[in-house]
């Protein structure tokens, strides 16, 4: 991917090979369903990924990890430009830990076990076991050269070495259920070491989508009390990873409103999503934004989809076509990509 | 019989019975003994009074009314403390709803302190001696025929001044003409006002006929004054559409503004000419105040209508009304703010669009027996 400034507002296709382990999760689900129909995964190089993979490229690496925040309106792209630089990251051979949405992790959860590590928190263990199988997928070159350094233990029969390849404790996380969210947990924390240290060959790379969550509120209730954030592993796991004490690797998160829990549909800004405590255990980052598409921007998601045959309406074919798209969708990409599906 | 003839007398008198000075047409010693008769039949008058129509109240009694209303009103200013020489109408009513608050709905109900003036028609029409002050009082429409009268007489005078002139050779044509254009005839209901008595469609007729009888005759220009106190201006009626006036702001961008409302909507649209498709409502951007298509779809036509998409920049502010009238209204605004950047033609076209066009539809009130505006209740066959 030769992403550079002379690019913008283009396509580049993203090799079928990358396609399948990269994004098992993460994409947005009407992307999905277009790289479907259109059988190829086509970004658009735009502003907003382009500096962070520039900063990405330039970064030292001996220093604490940088963490940027993507923000902006709901359908600007910022989900996107996250994918976009995540392959960025995976191209250059990075561990890539990738969380499609936190707020999947706040919400709508069926099972709540008290965790084995710790009594007072809870575990997630459904939600723990898909996580580490799209882990599993995205990074199976690099598990096997990846080793432990610490030694788990898991239940009084079950445990997992010093040494041994990450992929093992992978397998193990997703074989027993009961243990995924400790797996989850040793996982991070392990990466988290391993990349400090100045011998290490790889880079981690945590990519968040709708980081908001972790400082949000929660709506699972556990014996009709609501459960408190603090009190999930996962998340508490997670938020370790936030805090940049640790080197070698880069954090790149999303702000999300439409996942996240009783927030105003209007709030964008990152104050407003992550509150006072998000905010001030974000800081310092560097923020972001997505604006809508630029004219350039619009003219070339344009054509792209009259290549594609996607438009197929005789007048949007034509200037006064454009124009009324342009109005209409008032260049958001989301609104544009809605109302060209049924033209 | 002479209860009877009591009855007659004292009935001619009962209509006058109210009046006090109407005494000096009779002079005769009569007058004393029908007074003194007064006294004893008053009460069985009363039934008579009411056979005998709308009451009817003469001259002097109203004046009486007036100055006991205007002693009433130095009391009212002296009891809320101000003055009694400036107390206006309006001082009037606010002390009487400060004194006598009302909670009745119709404020034609509420209490009053007024000098409402009878009509003229209602003032007795004859002396103490019951005979009519006017001489075409029993034809009923007393006004009406002295006004057919008067209009005769004035068609012979010009009749006569028409001959005098043959007679001496300077008969002539070419007169100068009532200017009737710009006027118009009195209505039949403008002319029972004027008239005080009502009056029928054939009379109406009868009196436009002998005035353009008038008005056909050389000579009419003599009586011009007489003529054109019973016409009216005709008010010139625009058919055009009031077109808001572009103005230039400090940037020397030209902007128009205009309003626009749509069932309880009310909006205000600031059209710019700058370059920029911006749109702008109530702040917000308006992706985010209609989140659907179709609303959206309503603020575009007028542009779209005219291919002015990419031009301009709105700035509008809506309230009340819900999402769909509130983008039927923003519509309106917009395309009144368009008409002054357009040429005629396109304003026509505009206009047929029905991009102009306020739309009547409010919602319809519920009525009682009904379950909403038109559907009834289960009909039931028992």
């Amino acid at each position: 991917s030769q992403s550079s400034e002379k690019h913008l507002g283009q396509f580049y296709t993203l090799p079928s090979a990358h396609f399948r382990p990269l994004f098992p999760h993460g994409l947005p689900y009407r992307y999905q369903q277009q790289v479907k129909t259109f059988n190829e995964a086509c970004f658009m190089v735009r502003p907003p990924a382009l500096e962070v993979i520039s900063y990405l490229k330039k970064a030292d690496y001996s220093k604490p990890a940088l963490r940027y925040l993507f923000y902006g309106v709901k359908g600007s792209g910022k989900t996107m430009s996250l994918c976009h630089a995540v392959h960025f990251c995976y191209t250059q051979g990075w561990v890539v830990l990738h969380i499609p949405d936190a707020h999947l992790w706040v919400k709508n959860c069926k099972e709540l076990l008290p965790s084995s590590y710790n009594s007072a928190r809870f575990d997630q263990p459904l939600q723990a076991t898909t996580w580490l199988r799209n882990f599993r997928t995205t990074n199976e070159h690099l598990l096997s050269q990846i080793k432990t350094k610490r030694r788990y233990v898991w239940t009084k029969r079950e445990s997992t070495d010093e040494g041994r390849p990450l992929g093992e404790l992978v397998n193990q996380g997703i074989s027993r259920v009961k243990s995924s969210s400790d797996v989850v947990g040793a996982l991070m924390k392990d990466l988290r070491l391993q990349s400090s240290q100045p011998g290490a060959d790889f880079r981690l790379v945590v990519a968040v989508d709708g980081v908001n969550a972790l400082w949000g509120r929660s709506t699972i209730k556990k014996e009709n009390k609501s459960v408190d954030l603090e009190e999930l592993t996962l998340i508490h796991n997670l938020k370790k990873l936030m805090k940049n004490d640790w080197t070698g690797g880069a954090i790149i998160t999303t702000l999300s409103q439409t996942g996240s829990l009783y927030t105003p549909k209007s709030a964008y800004l990152p104050q407003e999503l992550l509150g006072e405590t998000g905010f001030d255990s974000m800081d310092p980052f560097i923020p972001v934004s997505v604006p809508n598409y630029s004219e350039k921007e619009f003219e070339s998601a344009y054509l792209y989809y009259l290549d594609r045959k996607w438009l197929q309406h005789p007048q949007s074919r034509t200037e006064d076509g454009k124009k009324e798209l342009s109005f209409l969708s008032s260049k958001n990409p989301s609104m544009l990509d809605r109302i060209c599906g049924f033209l | 019989m002479a209860a009877s003839c009591v009855r007659t007398v004292g009935s001619f008198l009962g209509k006058c019975g109210n009046c006090s000075s109407s005494l000096n047409t009779v002079t005769s010693q009569l007058s004393r003994q029908v007074l003194s008769r007064q006294i004893c039949v008053s009460t069985a008058l009363k039934k008579n009074l009411a056979a005998g129509g709308p009451e009817k109240f003469t001259v002097e009694f109203i004046q009486k009314q007036v100055e006991e209303f205007d002693i009433g009103k130095r009391h009212l200013a002296n009891m809320m403390g101000e003055d009694p020489e400036n107390f206006t109408q309006e001082d009037i009513d606010r002390s009487i709803a400060y004194l006598f608050p009302s909670g009745l709905f119709e404020k034609k109900a509420r209490p009053l302190m007024k000098l409402i003036f009878f009509p003229l028609h209602e003032a007795v029409q004859w002396g103490a001696d019951g005979r009519p002050f006017h001489f075409l009082f029993y034809t009923g429409k007393q006004s009406y025929y002295s006004l057919m009268h008067k209009l005769y007489s004035k068609i012979l005078n010009i009749e006569k001044h028409q001959d005098r002139m043959r007679a001496k050779g300077l008969f002539s044509q070419d007169t100068k003409e009532i200017s009737l254009d710009t006027s118009r005839w009195l209505t039949k209901e403008e002319l029972e006002v004027l008239l005080v008595e009502t009056i029928s469609s054939n009379n109406y007729d009868r009196f436009i006929q002998l005035m353009e009888r008038l008005l056909s005759m050389p000579y009419c220009n003599m009586e011009e004054e007489f003529v054109l106190h019973y016409r009216r201006p005709l008010e010139a009626r625009s058919k055009k559409q009031m077109v808001p006036v572009p103005e230039r702001d400090d940037k020397g961008v030209a902007f128009s503004t205009s309003d626009g409302r749509r069932k309880t909507s009310n909006s205000s649209v600031v059209l710019r000419d700058c370059g920029s498709g911006r749109i702008t409502v109530n702040g917000q951007e308006y992706l985010h105040y209609f989140p659907v298509l179709q609303d959206r779809e309503q603020l575009m036509f007028p542009l779209q209508f005219m291919g002015l998409l990419g031009r301009f920049d709105l700035q509008c502010t809506v309230s009340g009304g819900g999402r769909s009238s509130q983008a039927g209204a923003l519509r309106l605004a917009i395309s009144r703010a368009l008409l002054s950047f357009l040429s005629e033609g396109e304003q026509e076209t505009m206009r047929q669009a029905g991009l102009l066009t306020p739309d009547p539809r409010v919602r319809e009130r519920k009525k009682p027996g009904q379950e909403g505006a038109r559907r009834k209740f289960t009909w039931k066959k028992r």
